[in-house]
């Protein structure tokens, strides 16, 4: 709305304290405007900037060895434990983690995002649309729960790998190194199919709105020139989309980076960012390096919506 | 030529509804095994069906007591946020100002960030302020991340409504407060309450942020964490998981039906 005053008539001023509050607003917006943006921004400024600066603050402490008390003197002591092989360890296995949850998302969600914006229509669009809604919305944990019924060594996947007389290759599977595991659900196989099944919404929203915005007339101008199905969808769609696709690769990759239940629920022993943030600042107690740890997918995620950025996948969101 | 725009492969229908169908089952699979008999594991399929655990669930004061924990910070973290995003989400869209995007970026921060990094965030000034953990820090924590929602839908619905109706309820003599009541409210209402439901069903579900600014009270996800780490009464949880489920599965049906006639805005990032 545009504040510039359109003084048709000058009205006597109203009298009680709403009215004349009312005029008062009228003639100076800016002083309306302070007074409506002070409360979100005290909340949010106060108390969640100055709490995730306190615990930057805290990255730049280090803790003593014997009693275990925060030193409150500047050094990047810290940040040096992070380079150790073990700590170092869990950043990469969290980065790798994240890069394949990722990828694998979006081959998942293009065709769901794909048929939901240019085959779909009236109600199945609106089927495919609460499809995706609803598990993305459902709870969290129950979906992890669902997954930890699933992968069980009694649950589902094992009952029908045997219905299908395919146990060998369960087996096969659970008997490969680093990914396999006892039983699926203590595997890093386990960990990424969960991640996978919790994000792959982020991933096909994003990707949908992109593929809705490519003009169906550019399709049919590659079909005219003579351009196959599959070099239209090469050429054309696909460059067109691709910024859906990184909009929800911030997500699936944001999200894997910084999520400590999953991989403590489903998975191996092995810690990722997350848990180990989790547990330096509860049973270690050594909350300089848990501080020093949650600058790292920070870190990684200013480079990452940075890059996006430059693909133009904020348009996208 | 063959237009891509009528048919689907079979190819890509498989995929699609592949997809949609691996997004669902696992759901769909909670629902079984809240009717099972088996006690001790995961079996599958269940030795038998039985309604006892819904009776024995019914019969849990930890889970009445989780529960009513949960709607109390969802409610309050829902009315603080409903305040905070449509004021957040009004001052943006009435009038341009320096600082304008840094406004909408401090409010999907909170959700843009790992949960735990939030979590943690707040955790460490709460102790350096040496402010105890109660239900106000887990409300505290909540209503900062649910500002986005309410906020997203409020300000799409703003872009929307017209400025020519605001002026006109002016240049007919109504104040700014009888503006805002009968003219900016109604036309708001349908996306704040979209919005708020938005906010209670993130509130309602959240676990990351509460594991570090609940104390010795736990919220039903809290309540839910642990007995996935350490089972008690397996069919219990079962029983739970699938109220949940349902429970969840209303709020985001109503507020699709109120935004669907407009921009999908509902989904706007969780």
């Amino acid at each position: 709305m545009s504040t510039a005053t359109s003084n048709s008539a000058v009205l006597e001023g109203r009298s009680g304290i709403t009215a004349r509050l009312s005029d008062l607003f009228w003639r100076r917006p800016n002083l309306l405007l302070i007074l409506m943006l002070s409360p979100p921004l005290l909340w949010l400024g106060i108390i969640y900037i100055g709490s995730l600066l306190s615990l930057l603050a805290q990255s730049f402490f280090s803790i003593d060895e014997f009693s275990g008390l925060i030193v409150y003197e500047f050094t990047l002591s810290t940040y040096k434990q992070l380079l150790l092989a073990s700590n170092f360890d869990i950043i990469l296995r969290t980065v790798a983690m994240a890069t394949l949850v990722t990828v694998a998302s979006a081959i998942i969600a293009f065709p769901i995002a794909y048929y939901a914006a240019r085959y779909a229509h009236g109600k199945w669009k609106a089927l495919f649309y609460l499809g995706v809604m609803l598990p993305l919305w459902s709870s969290y944990l129950v979906k992890i729960y669902a997954w930890k019924l699933i992968l069980a060594k009694e649950g589902i996947l094992t009952w029908g790998f045997e219905q299908l007389h395919l146990t060998w290759l369960l087996e096969g599977i659970l008997s490969l190194p680093v990914i396999g595991g006892n039983s699926l659900s203590v595997s890093y196989l386990g960990t990424f199919i969960v991640f996978v099944y919790i994000w792959l919404p982020y991933m096909i929203l994003p990707t949908q709105a992109a593929l809705e915005r490519v003009p169906s007339n550019l399709i049919e101008a590659a079909g005219d020139l003579g351009a196959t199905p599959n070099q239209t969808f090469r050429t054309v769609l696909l460059p067109l989309a691709l910024p859906g696709v990184i909009a929800g690769s911030i997500f699936t990759f944001s999200l894997t980076l910084g999520d400590y239940i999953i991989p403590q629920i489903i998975g191996s022993s092995r810690l990722f960012i997350g848990q180990a943030v989790y547990t330096q600042q509860g049973t270690a107690g050594n909350v300089p390096l848990a501080a020093a740890f949650s600058v790292v997918p920070i870190l990684i995620m200013a480079v990452y919506l940075w890059a996006a950025k430059k693909k133009g996948a904020f348009d996208a969101l | 030529m063959r237009s891509d725009r009528h048919t689907a492969s079979p190819a890509l229908k498989i995929a699609a509804i592949g997809g949609l169908l691996f997004l669902h089952l696992p759901i769909l699979l909670i629902f079984a095994y809240a009717f099972t008999t088996e006690e001790k594991s995961y079996q599958w399929p269940p030795p038998g069906f039985t309604l006892k655990w819904f009776g024995v669930a019914w019969e849990r004061p930890d889970v009445w007591q989780a529960l009513t924990l949960s709607l109390k910070v969802g409610a309050i973290a829902t009315a603080i946020a409903l305040v905070l995003g449509t004021l957040a989400a009004a001052a943006v869209s009435r009038s341009k100002f320096f600082g304008r995007e840094a406004i909408s970026l401090l409010v999907i921060l909170p959700i843009a960030l790992p949960g735990i990094i939030t979590g943690i965030a707040l955790r460490s000034a709460f102790s350096i302020l040496d402010i105890p953990f109660s239900m106000w820090t887990i409300i505290l924590g909540h209503a900062t991340f649910c500002v986005v929602v309410v906020y997203n839908n409020a300000v799409a619905r703003f872009r929307r409504t017209s400025g020519s109706l605001i002026e006109a309820s002016y240049d007919l003599g109504a104040d700014g407060f009888q503006t805002f009541r009968h003219v900016i409210l109604p036309n708001i209402a349908t996306a704040l309450l979209a919005g708020g439901m938005l906010a209670f069903a993130l509130s309602f579900d959240e676990v990351i942020v509460t594991t570090f600014t609940g104390g010795q009270q736990s919220t039903l996800p809290i309540w839910m964490l642990e007995e996935l780490i350490r089972p008690r009464q397996r069919p219990v949880t079962n029983v739970v998981a699938m109220i949940v489920v349902l429970a969840t599965f209303l709020p985001i049906l109503a507020a699709y039906y109120l935004t669907r006639d407009g921009d999908q805005i509902a989904g706007g990032g969780k």
